[in-house]
Order: C-alpha cells, then structure tokens, then sequence
C-alpha cells in the first residue's frame, strides 16, 4: 500500500531583510492513511510550516528550496496551481488556529461551510446543506439543526472550532491539518473539541496532522509524534513510546516542565493583616453585573492564583483592585486601610504599591519605546532618580530579570522575544518597588519552556523581595506550580477558596472538580476514560449550559 | 465601425500574442510561466503594444511636442535622482549613507525635488534675475529669447501682461505658495491632532462635542466655505494684504485641521485600549506625558502620511483661491493666479509650443511638488511601520 502524504528531505527558507534564511532543515514525514500525526515543538520551530507545506503551500515570503512533497502519488512542490486547486479543500482541508478569525464575518457559517462542496463539484448546495447539519450532529454541536444559519460571531469559541471542523470534513478529505486548533480555548471547551475532532476523524478514517505545543493534548490525539525544534526533527516515535521512554534530552525537557512545583509555605497566624483585601466587591459595566460580593485576602509574600474560565470575572477582580474598574459596592483594603476605588483618586503611593503585569506582552510595551525607557520611567517617576543614578537602576533590575543590559538596554521590544517581552513587563513593575502585583495570564501566551522560566523567575523575586502576587490564570498546571492560595471563580463569585494543598485534593466543589479533571494529563488514555467516566453525551450539555 | 473593428483586431492579436508568449515561455521551463493566466500575459503583451506606440509617438511624430518633453523630463528626472542617490550613498555622514542605501529611487527623486524647491523658495531673491513685482515697459513678450520670434534674451520666459518678468515669478511662487501651505498644513496638524488625541484619551462629552462640531464643519463643501469666509476676511482685512494672507492661512487651517481631527481621533482610539496606555494611566501619568509620550510617537506614521496628502491638497486649495482670485493677493507671485492669468496661451499649443507651456509650468511645479511629497511620506512610511506594498 502506498502511503498518503510523504514529505523527503524538506527545506523551506523565509524571506528577513532581502536576505533567505532557512526555517526548516530537511524534514521527512510520512503519513499512512487514516493516521494521525502529533507534530510538537516551540513557536519557531516550523511545525506549521511543515503543516502548511504537507498542502504544497507555503505562506508569503517563504518558498520550499529544497525536497518533495507526494500526496497519494502526486508531486505537489512544482504541480501547477490548476492541480492544487483540484486537491486542495476537496482531498487536503485545513482547520486554523483561531476560528474567530478565520470565519468571515459577513457570511452565515453554513453558506462558508456549503462553498468548499460546491466549488469542486462534490455536492449541489442543498446536499451540502444537510450533510453540513448531519456533521455538526456529529460534532456534537447544540441546536445542529439551526446553528449553521447563525452569523460566525453568534456562537462561541469552542463551537467555531468544531463548526471548521466540520467544514473540513464537507468534501471528506483524505488528510486534515489541524493547526493549534484548541490552543483559544479553555480547558473544559478543549475537551469537548478534542473529543469531537478525535471521533469524526476515526469516523471518516481520516489522516490528520495535528500540531500543537501542548503535549498533553497530542498524547490524546495521534498514533505518532513527532518533535521539531528550529526546523530540525529531534525524534519521532509512536505516542505511547514517546511519552514513556523519549530518547532526546530536549524531549525530556519538555516533558519535565509540568514536574516544577514549589514547596508548601506555612500557615498564615490568624491576627496578620492581608497585604490586599477584597470586601465584599460587586461590580459591572453599566448595569450588567460582572462580579458578586467577592470577598477574598492576599497575604505578604505569599501568590494567590485566581481561576476560572473566560468570563468568570477574575481579569475584572484585577480591575477593581487597581481602580481601573470602581466596583458598585465593596471595599479594597490595603495593608487595612481602604484604597480609594477609582485610581485617579489614588496616591501617587498608593498607585505605586500595586502593579500590573499583562498578558499580551506585545501590547503592553510601547513599541516605539527603548527597554531603558520602558523600565526607566517608572524609576524617574515614583523614586524621582535621573541621570546615572536612573541607569543604574535600570542595569540592576535588567539583572535581577536575567538579561544582560549592555545588549538589551536600547533595543525596541520589537527587537525581543516573548519572553523577554514578558520579562521586561515584570521588570517595569518591579521598578516601582511594590508591594503587591497583579499578574494577568502572563504565561498564557507563550512556550511551556518559556513559561516555565517565567515562573520561576516570579517565584524567585518573591523569595528575595517579598512581594504578594495574584496570579490571574486558568491553566492549572500553573496553579499547581506557583500557587500558595487558590480563589476558583465561577460566573462571578467565589466558588470555592483556600490553600493549594487542601484545593488539590478531594472533596472539591462540583466546578472545581470539573476544571481539575479537565485539564489533560501525560496520559494517552486519559481522555478515553474521562469520556467514559462523565459519559460522553453529556459533553455536549456542558458547553450548552457550562454546568 | 471602422475603428471598432480595427480595436477588436488589436484586441484579438494581442490574445492571440499573449498566448504564444505564455506557450513559448512554458517550453522555455520557467517557474514564472507555469501558473500564468492568460489575463497576465495579455496585460504583458498590452504593455509592449502601448510602449511601442509611445516609441512611435516619440520618434515619428512631429507634432507629439508635449508628449517628448514629458518623456524627456521623465528620463531626466529620473537620471537625476539616481544620480543623486549615488552621491548620497558615497559622502557624508555614514547615517545617512545608510539612509540612501536602502532608498527606493522614487523617495531619492523626491528628496531631491523638496531640496530644489527649498533652495528656490529660500534663496529666490538672489536666483531670480528679477523681482516679482518689477513692471518692465515690454509687455506680452515670448518665451525663448529669440529675438526674431519677438522674444528677448534678458526674459527668458518672456513677461505677462503688464511687463513682469515669468521667470522671476514662478521662482518666488515657490516662496509664497509652498511657504504658506507648509505654514498652513502645520497649523492645522497642531489643532486638529491635539484636539484628536484628547477627545480619544478623555472621551464622554468633551469627545462628543469636538467631534460634532467637526462634524458640521465637514458638512460644508471645503472650498465654497473657504470662499465664503475669505469674502468675509477680505472685507476684514480692507487693503492690508499681509493681514487678508494670515487670515487665509487661519481659514484654510481650521477647515483642513479637521480632517486630521478625524484621523487623530480614529487613531488615537485604537491606541489607548492598549495595555501599555492603561499601564501609563496606572502609573498616575499626566495626560500631556500619555498623548505627547505614549500615544504620539504610535501615531506617527498615519500622521506622517496624512501630512503629506494634507500638504499637497492645501497647497491646492491655496491655488484654487488664488486662481478664483481671492487667494494670495498680487503683486505676490503665486502658481495658482498665474495659472489663471496665462490660461488663455493654452491655445497657442499648435503654433508656439513654448508659449502654451506657460500655464503648465506653474500647474506642472504644483503636480511635482504633490508627487514628490507624497514619494517621501510613502518612503518614510515604509520604513517606519515595515509597511508593506
């Protein structure tokens, strides 16, 4: 039997400054039917450059310089355009990482779903139709019958994602790329998209290529994976071999990220005055409340995370607490003493005590601005230092981060990786001296390798200088490494609160069970039995009403 | 019919051409030829067709005087500007080296047109042979200096109707109109983008009232309000000339200020939802350091290119005025009267090409300076935000 796709010896060099540089050094893959392939590895290692490439496609300013790509027999590197027009969609179908953003807007999801069929001949656009409705039944999406004549915009995250899928599956291709597709999501809609994605794919006995960086999610996908680093394949392996015996050290360093934990701290006395309090807060733009009477302390030197999923009101806690937000009812207490609510109100003292790091790093350093200017203001501002004496400073806090100020002093964060971005976001806080910082999601966005080295960096500071964190996340993997506290949140109040050794371990609260057990873990079967635990009908329901 | 049929002739040997081309070039092997529609390669033959007639034009028609001298000053112009990027490139200070390295050849062509402008507007008193308000005894007379033709060496433009040099005119028009319009375009950046950034930063009512007043000011036609109002000015001013142009620059200021209240607002809104403009304000940040410090500097670019196209429509406005007759006031020199005033030589085209080129050199100083412009502003752009195509 031949296989389906086989890449030999592929190399693809981007386009920086009129000069090529290679980001993929010869890889080779090879795909049977009806199997799915887990590529993994960091952003920039060229896993979707390889996906892109497994459709002869490459994106602007890249071109393949070198090596073959077959499908089914058909060389797609020089074939025309006319014959990947005629394979692409029909026998090849992509599904994106953000499903928001790869839906156009202005067109109902089943009239996008009912083009790829009717371009290529497959299907008139009634047949489409109902095979589109047919799918999305498959995919356990709610209300199939009618969620296909809604407007992109009109569902949600995790449904969008499943609605692509279906509409890869509309000419029932012979190979799937799957880009990060659960990467937006939150952990108990990622259940539900991976279940779906793995059952129609076994279905229709599709081959698929599923890339992704997070390990736990590939375990429960593929029958193989293989890792990439900087265009170079490390190794390859089936899954279960992969995870239990990885022959490269930079695998087992990536399987070793989710072990970092820090050590249990003792009990707070009952009489110490939390750092930052919040009393009874109710708050919400306009008249739609987003938070109910939360209550909850932080004590010094200690980090409380904050969990829950999008739209349980732990980023609007964190907008209340530094004024952004005055909330209609409630107090914010500081080391006792009430803050004003709304910032403008505060202090100069006041402001500098609580800090923010942001989750986007690209968008919360002014990117016209020099990494001496985005550290130094802070220290000109509050401590009034200028001159040598602000350079100093600077220097210093570059060095407490762990990057050498000689090189990054006047660079542009533009100039700068993710995360030195986010470092650089600590180290402005940092500048201020606080008290007290906020951190916002600050690992969402980047590499397991990248966030783990984040994560160490914030506990360490908190070692050596003290400081209170609120850790705003809804991975718990983070949770478990950094937390002492645990505040899980849920449609806007607290649901459940206390020390992270009493949150880990059982009795929990029915949502915080969910979001524990949701969360995936190394274990290629992990997903089968939770599937088989909460029976898998009622998978559906839970997006329906999220419990 | 005749020339529909001998269109569709053309039309069909250029299919027919454009077919062979793509044929020919597919044998050849080239990666370029193998995905080409018939489309493109019919626009190829298209163009060949269209620069064989040029070349036709150019050498064997006799009577195509304006068409050669476009092509000519096409060709000069553009030696020069190569020219002058390869000084560039070679003296001065390894900066600008640098600069001129990675300069397109259109942004090196409109450098090198602002700078002769410049030096012409700066230095028109020493350049011009004359000055612009000298009345000669000769009137109306024509441009070349041949004597035989009823020209004269000491005007080699000639003189207009009441005997003052052209020459000497179209160089101080660099100094009045291009001086204005700079003076007037800045103004209206200051009013129109302080008021923009602060209506995006404060918002609520402040926001809601700038922006409805701006937006009766745009209700009303540009150039029909600007005529109103300078009516209105003139009969303020009386005969004080200099006080009728600082009044046209206020006018032309205020009208023009809100259109870039409009892009200073739109962009200014996109700026401050930014995390690092709410780390700003966190931080008790003032609002004159978070629209000069933090916003501004984002802003640049559409700014930098709205100026540019700002520059070149008040520079028109100024010489729609002047040429409706209620712009910059004689004796000051200025392109847009003196394209009114000469308009009538157009006619001459077929007997004295020279003369009829009179009108378009005033109009042709407004059009490169409006290309120029805008080449630089597309370069700067381009550089500063990687912006791309």
């Amino acid at each position: 039997m031949t296989q389906l796709l086989k890449i030999r010896g592929l190399k693809i060099e981007g386009r920086s400054d009129e000069t090529w540089t290679q980001i993929v050094n010869g890889i080779d893959l090879e795909l049977d039917r009806g199997e799915v392939l887990g590529l993994i590895g960091e952003s920039g290692a060229g896993k979707s450059t390889v996906g892109l490439a497994a459709m002869g496609f490459t994106r602007d300013g890249c071109r393949i310089s070198a090596g073959t790509v077959e499908f089914d027999g058909i060389e797609l590197v020089n074939a025309p355009a006319a014959t990947k027009r005629a394979l692409l969609g029909k026998r090849i179908a992509y599904v994106a990482q953000s499903a928001a953003a790869s839906f156009n807007p202005a067109h109902r999801i089943i009239d996008q779903h009912t083009e790829g069929p009717t371009q290529h001949g497959v299907m008139d656009k009634g047949e489409s139709e109902a095979d589109g409705i047919e799918l999305y039944r498959k995919l356990r999406l709610p209300n199939p019958d009618e969620i296909g004549f809604r407007y992109p915009h009109q569902v949600s995250g995790g449904q969008l994602q499943r609605a692509m899928t279906a509409m890869a599956m509309s000419c029932r291709p012979d190979l799937i790329i799957f880009d990060e597709p659960t990467t937006a999501l939150d952990v108990t809609t990622q259940i539900e998209v991976l279940a779906s994605i793995r059952d129609i794919v076994k279905q229709f006995d599709t081959a698929a290529i599923y890339i992704t960086h997070d390990l736990a999610v590939v375990a429960q996908m593929a029958d193989r994976i293989k890792v990439l680093l900087k265009g170079d394949e490390v190794e390859e392996a089936d899954t279960r071999t992969m995870l239990s015996a990885p022959t490269q050290a930079y695998t087992k360093s990536l399987w070793a990220v989710r072990s970092f934990q820090r050590p249990l701290k003792p009990d707070i006395p009952n009489d110490t005055v939390p750092v930052v309090s919040v009393r009874g807060v109710t708050a919400g733009y306009g008249s739609v409340m987003v938070l109910h009477d939360v209550s909850f302390d932080m004590h010094a030197g200690r980090t409380v995370a904050v969990v829950g999923e999008s739209g349980s009101g732990k980023s609007t806690v964190a907008r209340c607490i530094t004024g952004l937000l005055p909330p209609k009812k409630g107090a914010i207490e500081f080391n006792g003493k009430a803050m004003p609510l709304d910032y403008r109100r505060r202090t100069k003292d006041q402001l500098r005590q609580v800090q923010m790091i942001y989750q986007m790093a690209d968008t919360a350093l002014n990117p016209r601005k020099t990494i001496g200017e985005i550290i130094g203001r802070p220290v000109e501002f509050y401590l009034g230092f200028k001159g040598a004496k602000k350079r100093a400073r600077v220097e210093e806090l570059l060095h407490l981060i762990e990057l050498e100020p000689k090189i990054y002093v006047d660079r542009l964060p533009s100039e700068l990786s993710g995360g030195q971005k986010q470092r650089i976001g600590i180290a402005r806080a940092l500048a201020a001296e606080p008290q007290f910082i906020i951190c916002d999601e600050v690992t969402s966005a980047l590499d397991q390798l990248v966030a783990e080295g984040i994560l160490k960096l914030l506990a360490r500071l908190q070692d050596e200088l003290g400081l209170t964190y609120m850790f705003i996340t809804h991975d718990l993997a983070t949770v478990r490494a950094i937390a002492d506290e645990v505040v899980v949140m849920k449609d806007g109040r607290v649901v459940e609160q206390g020390g992270k050794d009493r949150m880990f371990a059982p009795p929990h609260h029915p949502y915080t069970d969910l979001l524990l057990s949701s969360v995936p873990e190394m274990d290629p079967d992990w997903l089968t039995n939770l599937l088989a635990e909460r029976g898998v009908d009622n998978i559906g329901d839970a997006a329906v009403d999220k419990m | 019919m005749n020339l529909v049929l001998g269109c569709l002739a053309i039309l069909a040997v250029l299919v027919a051409a454009g077919w062979g081309f793509r044929f020919v070039g597919r044998m050849s092997g080239r990666a370029l030829f193998k995905d080409m529609e018939l489309a493109t390669a019919f626009g190829w033959m298209l163009l060949v067709f269209l620069a064989m007639g040029g070349v036709w034009l150019f050498f064997f028609v006799p009577a195509a005087v304006f068409f050669r001298w476009a092509v000519q000053g096409f060709i000069v112009f553009a030696i020069m500007a190569f020219l002058f990027r390869l000084l560039g490139r070679n003296v001065g200070p390894n900066g600008t080296r640098r600069l001129f390295r990675q300069m397109p050849l259109t942004a090196s062509f409109g450098i090198l047109i602002i700078i002769i402008y410049a030096v012409l507007a700066i230095f028109a008193g020493v350049i011009a042979p004359h000055g612009q308000e000298e009345v000669f005894a000769r009137v109306n007379v024509l441009p070349g200096g041949d004597v035989a033709m009823g020209g004269d060496p000491a005007f080699p433009l000639g003189t207009d109707q009441i005997g003052r040099d052209l020459l000497s005119r179209l160089i101080y028009g660099a100094q009045n109109t291009v001086g204005i319009a700079f003076a007037t375009t800045v103004i209206a950046f200051l009013l129109g983008g302080t008021l923009g950034f602060l209506a995006a930063t404060i918002g609520g009512w402040l926001d809601q009232l700038l922006s409805r007043m701006v937006d009766v000011l745009m209700a009303i036609p540009s150039l029909i309000f600007a005529l109103l109002l300078m009516t209105i000015a003139s009969a303020w001013a009386g005969s004080q000339q200099q006080l009728l142009t600082l009044y046209m620059i206020l006018i032309i200021a205020v009208i023009d200020s809100t259109r870039v209240y409009r892009l200073a607002r739109a962009v200014g809104g996109n700026i401050v939802v930014m995390d690092y403009i709410e780390a700003a304000k966190l931080r008790g940040e003032g609002m004159v350091y978070l629209i000069f410090k933090e916003i501004l500097p984002n802003a640049t670019s559409p700014l930098l290119a709205e100026f540019g196209l700002r520059f070149c429509f008040v520079f028109l406005t100024i010489a729609s005025l002047s040429f409706l007759g209620v712009g910059i006031q004689p004796p000051l020199a200025d392109w847009g009267t003196m394209v009114r005033d000469l308009s009538q030589f157009i006619n001459f085209a077929a007997f004295s090409p020279l003369t009829a080129a009179l009108p378009l050199m005033a109009a042709g100083a407004i059009a490169l300076l409006t290309v120029a412009v805008n080449f630089v502003v597309d370069w700067m752009l381009h550089r500063s935000s990687g912006l791309k195509e």
